[in-house]
């Protein structure tokens, strides 16, 4: 064969950046009460930054205990006056309408969301967004459908609900809290995190122009303080948390005594059990997948890789040459696999952890690719050879740490996954069906996905065990946190 | 993991591992690679380098000496050279490559020497009774030894897919190794078309089958049967040649054929080789596109990046 040219073409992607010039950030954003942006009681506003430039990109209006109450007010009017005497059908019209006006702004809350979060332009615009108007389009189809949901119960919607949510999928975990409350007829204080509100934000102005009645959901942006007061707010009739397990056990603490009701989606250690029997190529980009997607910021994350020990060497072999191709950088970047880290403080939190890790002697695998100096950016990892002593194997990291370890037999695979306080999601990969189905069965996690990881669709409930929560999110399901049902 | 053992020609058991492939995880990781963005300076050095890739072929009961010598001239000159001049002072810019080869009929042959004197461009020929394999061993091996003699410096072969999907391994692994003798120096490139094999699990197996017995290349298709090349079965060889790479340290080479019209098309396949096997996998010695109509949408594209605008069609000779 003739020589050909044998110099090697250096292929790099050249930046390939979506515009920022569709979203228009608002340098003061108020709070969404009763229906309109106010300002803050407090006046106070504080700043969210762009993790990708540490730039800060909006101020956000700082709700103290006086906000939530007028709020919680407007929520309680709104219950009592309008929404919970629209009829199941007129219910389902306001969220298909909603629904469908997400899917048109679908690249404004694309490029917000990654502006506000970090994630890379990739996921918030094919993930995401598409996840969000998903979950309004199918909690539409219930909102008139909710006596078939527990036949030969009475149901009835419980009033005003209190609901906070982390900051790693801002808008997704709004779509999750807000669609099945409002189909079940119930009015809405919601908090996003405080590092990204501007998802959220402009939710409450798709909810204006979708002629949402006034005060059906109520927008108040803040911390942790934010949160208390509506966790301690007399008139809520129940709380639903998304968010850190530490924080879950303050709030069960605060709601003790009273009659509110109570969901906790926390956080989680998940295992990935391949067996040797895997199809190894593709379970290699499911442990990927797990643990690298969304920067590590998943509490399902499947942080504890569990390989059979006759595959494991050639297992992390490719997952070491596989590593090397992920592209961390610029979230905007269409290219960009893995984006920015969320705040300085979830970065030094992951950099402690990672230190931890090689101080407890774990084998620290990080590949040779070039990151952004600026920002707050951390390669993807893994620690080989880790024990379940460890407290790498115990703490969840919310970053792109992996662990690996290795089993014997099935029985020491489930033994070793579940041998954790958290249980919310397990993955399987085998392409032995029988063994697939008599691991999940004996794997104590809320989720188990088999032959894949991190897949999310409306119609599947989503929740935990032990330390990673309780209620569920996500299909008929999702329903019952925000029925009485007798 | 799928394991068969076939003999080799001094009497020795290989033995051949082969993967299981998760079908929904394959298409899944396939079409990532139809997500990334090649613009600008990457778009341009892509271009060229798919046109410098391409094996433009022409495969027809039709076929005469004529048609063949009119394709020869396209793969010499793409386009005329006067028509790329005026860019070359651009930067980045240079002469438009020649295509890596032409391929065609045994028979047809001795008239694409002739028009490719001195040109540098390879003749692949396919054989084996082309396209379907089915003729006994001796009748490949002459059609092969035709193509040889009379100057092809490629041979495409096409295994024996009724030999495989009964399950007699070893026969397909005896004809590529007899067939690979019969080429002596000639590069082999086998094809397993895989439109015919049914499983993304056979086309590893066919994969891992070709390259022990001697397959410089692995193939996709003869382009005559639909599904020809598809991102996923490619992605799936291309993991085979990964792992042959790491396990013996040989470099295979890969071909898919049939189906890919489009630049679009072409540059996911340049993404997904890059990502997969590496920079040093993109060159026409590894990696070759088994298309003609890709050709004209590949200069209409570089000519696009040349001008800000597309010429039309007829700007561009047909062959």
């Amino acid at each position: 064969m003739q020589d050909h040219q044998n110099k090697i073409i250096n292929f790099e992607y050249a930046p390939s950046i979506e515009s920022i010039d569709i979203v228009n950030i608002q340098p003061k954003n108020k709070l969404f009460i009763d229906g309109k942006f106010v300002e803050p009681t407090s006046k106070k506003y504080f700043a969210s930054i762009n993790p990708a430039t540490g730039e800060t990109l909006a101020q956000i209006a700082d709700a103290n205990a006086k906000d939530v109450d007028l709020a919680v007010k407007a929520a309680r009017k709104a219950y009592t006056k309008t929404w919970s005497k629209l009829s199941g059908k007129e219910r389902g019209r306001y969220l298909f309408r909603i629904a469908r006006m997400i899917q048109e702004r679908a690249r404004e809350l694309a490029v917000l969301e990654t502006l506000d979060n970090g994630k890379p332009i990739k996921e918030s615009r094919d993930i995401d967004i598409p996840l969000v108007a998903a979950h309004f389009f199918y909690y539409a189809g219930w909102a008139d459908k909710l006596d078939y949901a527990v036949p030969g119960k009475e149901i009835k919607s419980l009033g005003v609900v209190g609901q906070i949510i982390p900051w790693n999928f801002p808008l997704l975990m709004a779509a999750w809290k807000i669609a099945p409350a409002l189909a079940c007829g119930n009015t809405v204080v919601l908090k996003p995190a405080e590092t990204t509100s501007l998802s959220c934000l402009l939710l409450a102005q798709i909810f204006q122009d979708a002629g949402l009645p006034d005060g059906v959901v109520n927008i108040v942006t803040g911390a942790g303080e934010t949160g208390a007061a509506i966790v301690n707010h007399p008139d809520i009739n129940k709380i639903a948390f998304t968010g850190s397990t530490d924080v879950g056990r303050i709030i069960q603490k605060a709601v003790a005594h009273t009659d509110k009701k109570l969901t906790l989606e926390l956080g989680g250690k998940s295992a990935h059990i391949i067996y040797e029997d895997a199809a190894i190529e593709q379970a290699v980009e499911g442990v990927i997948n797990g643990i690298y997607f969304n920067q590590g910021h998943v509490c399902c994350a499947g942080s504890r890789l569990l390989l059979e020990e006759s595959i494991a060497e050639m297992f992390v072999g490719k997952l070491k040459s596989r590593m090397e191709k992920l592209r961390v950088g610029n979230p905007l970047d269409k290219n960009t696999d893995i984006g920015a880290i969320n705040s300085a403080g979830e970065y030094g939190k992951i950099k402690k952890l990672i230190e931890s890790g090689i101080a407890e002697g774990g084998e620290y695998f990080e590949p040779s690719i070039q990151i952004p100096t600026k920002g707050y950016f951390q390669k993807p990892c893994f620690f080989n050879k880790v024990s379940s002593a460890f407290s790498l194997s115990r703490v969840e990291v919310f970053g792109p740490v992996l662990t690996i370890s290795t089993f014997r037999t099935a029985q020491e695979a489930i033994m070793k996954a579940n041998d954790t306080q958290y249980g919310l999601a397990a993955g399987v990969w085998s392409e032995k069906g029988s063994k697939i189905h008599k691991t999940a069965a004996a794997l104590k996690a809320g989720v188990i996905w088999a032959n894949t990881y991190n897949k999310f669709d409306p119609s599947s409930p989503f929740g935990g065990f032990n330390e990673s929560g309780f209620g569920r999110e996500g299909g008929r399901h999702g329903l019952f946190p925000y029925l009485s049902i007798k | 993991m799928r394991t068969i053992s076939v003999q080799n020609a001094d009497g020795n058991q290989i033995v051949i591992n082969a993967f299981p492939i998760d079908e929904v995880g394959a298409n899944e990781r396939a079409d990532y690679f139809t997500k990334r963005s090649v613009k600008k300076e990457s778009k341009l050095s892509a271009l060229y380098l798919a046109l410098s890739m391409c094996d433009l072929t022409t495969l027809e009961g039709a076929d005469t000496p004529g048609r063949v010598q009119q394709m020869c001239a396209k793969a010499r000159f793409p386009v005329p050279p006067e028509m790329i001049e005026p860019f070359l002072k651009k930067k980045n810019w240079g002469p438009i490559p020649t295509v890596a080869a032409v391929c065609v009929y045994p028979s047809m042959v001795p008239h694409a020497v002739k028009a490719l004197e001195g040109s540098g461009i390879g003749i692949a020929s396919v054989s084996t009774a082309f396209p379907s394999g089915q003729a006994p061993l001796q009748v490949k091996i002459d059609d092969t030894l035709f193509a040889v003699e009379n100057g092809a410096t490629e041979i495409d072969m096409v295994i024996n897919r009724g030999a495989f999907l009964s399950g007699d391994y070893q026969q397909v692994f005896d004809e590529i190794v007899a067939i690979k003798k019969a080429c002596g120096d000639t590069h082999l490139k086998v094809i397993l078309e895989t439109g015919e094999l049914g499983s993304y699990d056979r086309v590893r197996l066919a994969s891992e089958i070709a390259m022990e017995a001697g397959g410089d290349f692995i193939k996709t298709s003869t382009g005559k049967v639909t599904p020809a090349a598809t991102l996923p079965v490619t992605l799936v060889m291309l993991q085979a040649i990964a792992d042959f790479h790491q396990r013996t340290g040989k470099k295979i080479g890969m071909k898919p054929a049939g189906g890919i019209r489009t630049s679009k098309q072409a540059i996911q396949y340049l993404c997904m080789v890059n990502e997969t096997l590496g920079p040093e996998w993109l060159t026409p010695n590894l990696f070759r596109f088994g298309a003609s109509a890709l050709v004209n949408d590949l200069l209409k594209q570089i000519f696009k990046e040349a001008t800000g605008h597309y010429y039309y069609d007829k700007v561009f000779s047909i062959d």
